[in-house]
């Protein structure tokens, strides 16, 4: 069987790397290809960039972010943030993503999911969903936009199902609840998402420890987890955690 | 000169990095003369079986291919360009492979048995195989290979299909990889090889199948 995935996460403004806590408090934390590069050697399963450049007309530096690194840095890279149209996909994977990353693109126009895969491939598709926990409904999730700020009104269960029907071929679901609190991954949410989708779910938001990143893939059932501040503060290497996995019974790839 | 051939299919850009930064003097082109003129050759493919194999035909490079292999030229097909070495493939209809290898290619079946990684304190159960075979995957190699030399015990690499080969000959497998069941990762028959993996996203395995196949001395 495939081994569960280790992926760290970079975000990206204008051609250099931030790291989001809660998506406000951005500290400038280095150039996004030495990054992955240093990812890349320490034995990560994959990378994720998330462009969070407001103006578009600044969009285009990521391609050659992305150019950058896909010539360096041999293992696969998903790219997502802003990501509007088959266009959009096209040149981002043109340029050397693996993959594309659609988040409020999609909740705007669900078709764009389907025109995607068909296009270049389900393997080519994922689609990221911010859930937030609905208060009253303890076992419900709402999906969220803009960094968590924005409410949808659309149940991310049955957001995540229609991603899959519509031919995403990944889904990379971050808790709003979670995000930037280090209190470990939203497990509920996880199993939930398990017993509904046959896709893979990578889980994102609330990774604090090594302990954490195990309980989202044993308890949560997530074939990956994506990581962000534990990894680039250097409080855990990947060699780390995946030695950590392995002894904890979780099939990583440490050869 | 180690010849990519580019018959228009998918994003060639991280092979021939990978394949240049294992020190390989690297061309792409669809030209007959280039690839024969080759003394590797890298048959890529990605996307549908039938498309390549469409557009390698309208191209004519069959004839090209197989004088190559005639000719004793190491030639590597990887992920599409390993299924397109087979007779046939029945992804969506029925589609005429280059029959260097006998045998076919098939789709993955959800129902084929799955035990989830890391099973220690889960319930029983027995989920569908998730299609395609995404992620990384440990190889079991069948025999030793100049391809595999210097690879670490039960190497991951990284894999992303939803239709796999079934050789006739057991022989011409190389290496098998566990999926739901066994299908071959590497297959071998005289100088033709083939990776279902990516060796271009498989890190350092990736770079050390690649660097073997450039310094292959058959």
């Amino acid at each position: 069987m495939v081994a569960k995935r280790i992926i760290p996460c970079l975000d990206v403004d204008q051609g250099r790397v931030v790291k989001g806590v809660r998506f406000v408090d951005i500290i400038d934390a280095g150039d996004p290809v030495e990054q992955a590069k240093f990812y890349n050697d320490s034995g990560a399963d994959e990378l994720v960039f998330l462009d969070i450049t407001a103006t578009h007309e600044r969009r285009g530096i990521m391609h050659e972010v992305v150019r950058k690194t896909a010539d360096q840095v041999f293992i696969p890279l998903t790219v997502g943030g802003g990501l509007r149209s088959l266009e959009d996909m096209r040149a981002m994977l043109h340029a050397g993503a693996d993959k594309v990353s659609l988040n409020s693109a999609a909740l705007k126009n669900p078709e764009i999911i389907t025109e995607g895969a068909q296009a270049f491939g389900s393997q080519c598709i994922v689609v990221a969903i911010d859930a937030k926990r609905i208060n009253d409904n303890p076992l419900s999730w709402e999906v969220f936009t803009h960094g968590g700020r924005k409410s949808t009104g659309i149940d991310a269960l049955a957001w995540a199902k229609e991603a899959e029907k519509r031919g995403a071929g990944e889904l990379l679901v971050t808790s709003m609840d979670r995000d930037g609190t280090k209190d470990g991954y939203d497990i509920e949410l996880l199993r939930h998402l398990h017993a509904l989708v046959q896709i893979p779910v990578i889980a994102s938001g609330g990774a604090g420890n090594l302990e954490h990143l195990k309980d989202g893939l044993l308890h949560g059932k997530a074939d990956a987890v994506l990581a962000a501040s534990i990894f680039h503060f250097r409080e855990y290497t990947i060699e780390e955690a995946k030695s950590y996995l392995d002894e904890k019974g979780v099939r990583v790839r440490v050869s | 000169m180690l010849c990519i051939i580019d018959y228009g299919i998918g994003n060639l850009r991280s092979i021939e990095k990978a394949l240049q930064a294992v020190g390989a003097d690297v061309l792409r082109s669809d030209r007959p003369e280039d690839i024969m003129a080759a003394d590797r050759v890298v048959l890529p493919g990605v996307g549908a079986f039938g498309a390549c194999a469409d557009e390698i035909r309208r191209r004519n490079l069959v004839d090209t291919i197989h004088e190559v292999v005639a000719h004793g030229t190491p030639l590597l097909g990887v992920c599409v360009g390993l299924q397109l070495l087979f007779d046939y493939s029945d992804e969506m209809g029925h589609h005429k492979g280059l029959g260097i290898i006998p045998g076919r290619v098939t789709r993955f079946l959800h129902s084929y048995a799955t035990v989830p990684a890391g099973v220690e304190d889960d319930e029983e159960e027995t989920p569908l195989l998730k299609i395609p075979h995404m992620g990384w995957n440990s190889i079991a190699p069948q025999r030793n290979s100049p391809l595999m030399h210097g690879l670490p015990e039960s190497a991951h690499f990284y894999f992303v299909h939803s239709y796999h080969a079934i050789p006739e000959v057991e022989e011409d497998v190389l290496a098998y990889t566990h999926y739901g069941i066994h299908i071959p990762a590497i297959v071998h028959r005289n100088n033709v090889f083939g990776v279902q993996f990516h060796p271009e996203k498989s890190h350092n395995n990736g770079l050390t199948v690649l660097k073997n196949f450039a310094e292959l001395n058959l």
